[in-house]
């Protein structure tokens, strides 16, 4: 198996520990760092092809630079640990076992920002990720890493999945309702609080560190052209080992898969969702493709969080969409019009098609609305529903149309 | 200054005005719920769809600033789909109860629909159901079904009043409008919501069910209920006379006057019409003497009034105007206090507590046009004409509008003045203690039965138009002193509130140089006023 980066600690049952993560050799990136330019540092992560691990697939480097020059306030690092994209758990796993790391890459980041203070937002469900990260903020401020031109808020979400998309989890850290806030202004120029912010993952941040160690080019070099690094996969569904796992983002699909151990269930794939719910969900024949930001692209679907949901033939792909559509209609804030109407009416459709009651035009509707409505809101939310409503009707039609009577 | 081409139209705007305001001005209408040029930008409505030369898709206009060069197009094929896709998406969960809504007829929803819209719908599924007829305060009701989440209520609320009562409440499509715990909607503004909201949702507790809107006459005027001088409209149902039990006027709205209220005004003047239909109107000159009440005509009372007023010494005559009259009035009476020398001259009964007043646009003098009378010369207090009264040293005492027992005058000096005064004159558009205690009661015409010009605590004169005729036998002020004044020997050839101007404004200089035309809709700073600035 290839070298990894960001669960190298893992396996040591007290990796969450100060004194754990030292013995490994950590906070020397940071060290190495304070002997580092803010801007030296920025460069290092353009040239680490180090893009952002959460869902959009931003270069984290381009978007540290977009912090203006000439700015006299304070300047905010904002960690988005709301982990909620279905089927996405990795971040869970870098809070309970490598706080430490997440806590370094925010010190180099928050340095390379000159930001000397940084949230970060946990989803109210992460308890435990929550006593771990707490716990080792705590050490750090004993330690003195902390509080000496850094601080680190610990702020926990309630539980709604638009918290998690960066702007509304800048509202939602205001005290305001988690709503997403028209761009421009882009969060770099004005985000939380009305004042210069970078929102980064966790993950994101956890291969900071390394980078600084070893350096951009090994960092580049284990992925593809355009990516550097490994990812961490959240592998589930009907493989025989559901888990995470850490491979370089050249790493294809059907290897992925293998990793796991493999289709379990009827032992035939039917389908995989590659990237997190808002994926566009790829079939059996369509799992040679390359688990990057950009052979996900070309793919028709996207990496976002790199949660890869699996399904064998017996998984019924209409019941899958009508539990996707069910999600996205919870999960609308309400703010856009398209996002907040439609989302709850194709609930209604698709609900509607896998009770057996629905009608000739139900697909063709759904198929027009969600197109119709892509690209017109604030936020990404919308696109990640149409993702998964059309590639689920397209892809598997006649699955859809066996339950439609008359169809 | 941006330059840029809206469909082909070269334009120039201000730097920062949005692609929907700079569309306006090149003569397009980019349709749109969630843009108020009076609050935040919200971006949530999404039908402000423009398409911008080189971008990839529609883009919202609300949130896009005008720059030098931009080639912005409002009516793109892909333009018009999207809007209709967007009215879709409003409607699918709209009621679509039209014929028991107060908003048809004025709705931007069936407005966009037919403009925008006329898509066959698809919707067949149960609606999202939502609270109805819900009270949010004494003069605003919600009807979460019917609201399109524009968020421009809510807005109102947090920017302009500061008061925060209204949020978004729930998520999805199941968000609603909705009162913070606890609170109510009962800031001193809050009927202005109803007028920004662009659909159903939100209604005026005081005109809903009255009369259909189709049915309102639309007349521009100047709320008298304070010295700010609010732009208003007056919306008078002429057409259906049996409905709202006879009340002509039916509600007031505000009218954009960017230097005077913006788009907003108080509750109080908006619900302060209630005077012009009350029963206590009074509709006919009137002889009133030792307890009997007998209707005259305008000749009897006008030669009754002149014979005193010819007769006696103007050390014995009093007027007390009133700061509710226009400058036209005010003008013509200052005539006839000149032609005579009369000395016991006032307008302000003073009040008996001191009016409200904010930092936005309530001002504490409760008149519209006090500097008016200061500015004719008629501005002093009325306490010392009620001395002078009570003292026996008046024979003849003509009272503009005022109950003399309602302000701060000592009651019993009130009392004793209308005793012992030979020949007490009344004027005014409503009965009141005072009324009730004249020898002569003339009914004047309400501010909405005529025109005329007020000037504000600022000094802008502001124009106020005839939205309804004048009651019963009722006329202006400045016709019924117009009348006193041919009675005197003096017949003027006044026969608009026009011509009463223009002598004021040859003859009072602080109105030098303005004309009804100069006044127009948004009003014009008094010269003096100008000279300070």
């Amino acid at each position: 198996m290839a070298e990894t980066v960001l669960m190298r600690n893992f396996s040591n049952p007290d990796s969450h520990t100060l004194d754990a993560y030292r013995a490994a050799g950590g906070y020397t990136a940071w060290d190495r760092a304070l002997e580092m330019e803010p801007a030296a540092i920025t460069e290092e992560v353009k040239k680490a092809n180090l893009r952002g691990l959460g869902g959009a697939g931003f270069p984290t480097g381009a978007k540290w630079s977009f912090i203006p020059k000439n700015h006299t306030g304070p300047v905010y690092l904002v960690v988005n640990a709301d982990e909620g994209e279905p089927g996405t758990f990795k971040d869970r796993y870098l809070l309970e076992r490598d706080p430490h790391a997440l806590i370094e890459g925010m010190l180099i980041a928050a340095r390379a920002i000159r930001s000397d203070k940084g949230f970060i937002y946990i989803r109210g469900e992460y308890v435990q990720p929550w006593r771990r990260f707490s716990a080792a903020v705590k050490e750090a401020y004993d330690a003195g890493l902390l509080g000496r031109g850094f601080d680190v808020v610990v702020h926990r979400g309630a539980g709604a999945y638009i918290c998690g998309e960066e702007t509304g989890l800048l509202s939602s850290l205001e005290g305001k309702k988690g709503w997403p806030k028209i761009k421009p202004p882009f969060p770099a120029i004005k985000g939380a609080f009305g004042q210069p912010t970078i929102v980064n993952n966790v993950e994101t941040l956890c291969c900071v560190p390394p980078i600084v160690t070893r350096g951009a080019e090994w960092f580049a070099g284990l992925g593809t052209k355009t990516q550097g690094g490994t990812r961490m996969y959240s592998v589930s569904g009907r493989v025989k080992k559901p888990a995470v796992y850490e491979a370089p983002v050249s790493i294809t699909l059907r290897q992925l898969i293998e990793l796991a151990g493999g289709v379990t269930g009827t032992g035939r794939l039917k389908a995989v969702v590659p990237g997190g719910g808002s994926a566009a969900i790829l079939t059996a024949n369509e799992i040679d493709v390359t688990m990057d930001v950009d052979g996900l692209k070309a793919a028709g679907s996207m990496i976002g969080s790199a949660g890869v949901m699996v399904m064998d033939e017996s998984v019924s792909i209409p019941e899958a969409l009508m539990v996707l559509a069910r999600f996205y209609a919870h999960e609308s804030c309400g703010q856009c019009t398209p996002c907040r109407e439609s989302t709850g009416w194709i609930y209604k459709m698709v609900h509607r098609i896998v009770d057996g009651h629905g009608r000739k035009d139900d697909l063709d509707t759904i198929l027009d609305v969600a197109k119709r409505g892509a690209g017109t809101t604030i936020c990404a939310f919308y696109d990640g529903a149409v993702g998964p409503y059309i590639s689920y009707i397209e892809k598997f039609r006649s699955e859809f149309e066996a339950l439609i009577p008359h169809a | 200054m941006p330059k840029l081409t809206v469909n082909g139209k070269p334009i120039e705007v201000p730097a920062g005005t949005n692609l929907i305001d700079a569309a306006r001005v090149a003569g397009f209408e980019v349709p749109h719920y969630c843009y108020h040029p009076g609050l935040s930008i919200a971006g949530q409505c999404r039908l402000c769809m423009v398409d911008i030369e080189k971008t990839p898709r529609p883009t919202i206009g609300c949130n896009t600033v005008a720059t030098d060069g931009m080639v912005v197009n409002t009516e793109t094929d892909r333009v018009r789909e999207t809007r209709k896709s967007i009215m879709e998406f409003h409607l699918i969960n709209h009621p679509l109860d039209c014929p028991v809504c107060d908003q048809a007829g004025e709705c931007w929803l069936q407005i966009y629909y037919m403009k925008y819209g006329l898509y066959d719908p698809r919707m067949t599924d149960e609606k999202v159901h939502k609270p109805k007829a819900v009270p949010l305060g004494p003069h605003v009701i919600l009807d979460a079904e019917r609201c399109i989440l524009c968020s421009r209520c809510v807005r109102f609320c947090d920017e302009i009043t500061h008061t925060g009562e209204l949020g978004i409440f729930q998520r999805g499509d199941h968000s609603e409008i909705g009162l913070f715990p606890g609170r109510e909607l009962d800031n001193k503004y809050s009927a202005n919501v109803v007028d920004i909201c662009p659909v159903g949702a939100l209604t005026d507790r005081d005109f809903r069910f009255q009369v259909r809107v189709w049915y309102l006459d639309t007349t521009k005027s100047i709320c008298p209920g304070c010295a700010r001088g609010c732009n208003i409209e007056v919306h008078v149902n002429r057409r259906r006379p049996h409905h709202a039990e006879g009340r002509r006027v039916a509600r007031l709205k505000p009218r954009l006057n960017a230097d005077v209220n913006r788009w907003w005004i108080c509750d109080a003047g908006r619900y302060g019409f209630g005077f012009v239909d009350a029963a206590d109107r009074l509709q006919m000159p009137v002889r009133q003497q030792g307890g009997t009440s007998a209707d005259t005509t305008w000749d009897e009372a006008i030669a009754a009034m002149a014979a005193p007023l010819r007769r006696l010494p103007a050390d014995e005559i009093g007027i007390i105007a009133s700061p509710k009259m226009s400058n036209e009035d005010l003008f013509a009476l200052r005539r006839i206090v000149d032609r005579l020398g009369i000395r016991h001259v006032a307008a302000q009964v003073p009040p008996r507590a001191p009016g409200d007043q904010d930092d936005f646009l309530i001002r504490a003098d409760k008149n519209p046009n006090s500097l008016g009378a200061e500015l004719m010369g008629l501005g002093g207090d009325a306490r010392t004409v009620i001395e002078a009264a009570g003292a026996r040293r008046l024979k003849f005492l003509w009272i503009f509008g005022h109950d003399l027992l309602a302000g701060a005058l000592p009651e019993r000096d009130v009392l004793e003045a209308l005793r012992v005064v030979d020949t007490v004159v009344f004027t005014g558009s409503n009965a009141n203690w005072t009324s009730a205690h004249s020898h002569w009661v003339l009914p004047a015409a309400a501010w909405v039965e005529r025109e005329g010009t007020y000037t504000n605590f600022e000094g802008r004169v502001q124009r106020f138009r005839q939205a309804a005729e004048p009651l019963g036998q009722s006329l202006a002020e400045w016709q019924i002193v117009g009348r006193v004044l041919a009675a005197l020997g003096e017949p003027s050839a006044a026969t608009r509130a026009e011509h009463w101007f223009r002598e004021l404004a040859t003859t009072v200089p602080a109105f030098a140089g303005l004309t009804y035309q100069l006044i127009g809709d948004a009003g014009r700073p008094l010269a003096e006023a100008a000279a300070r600035r």
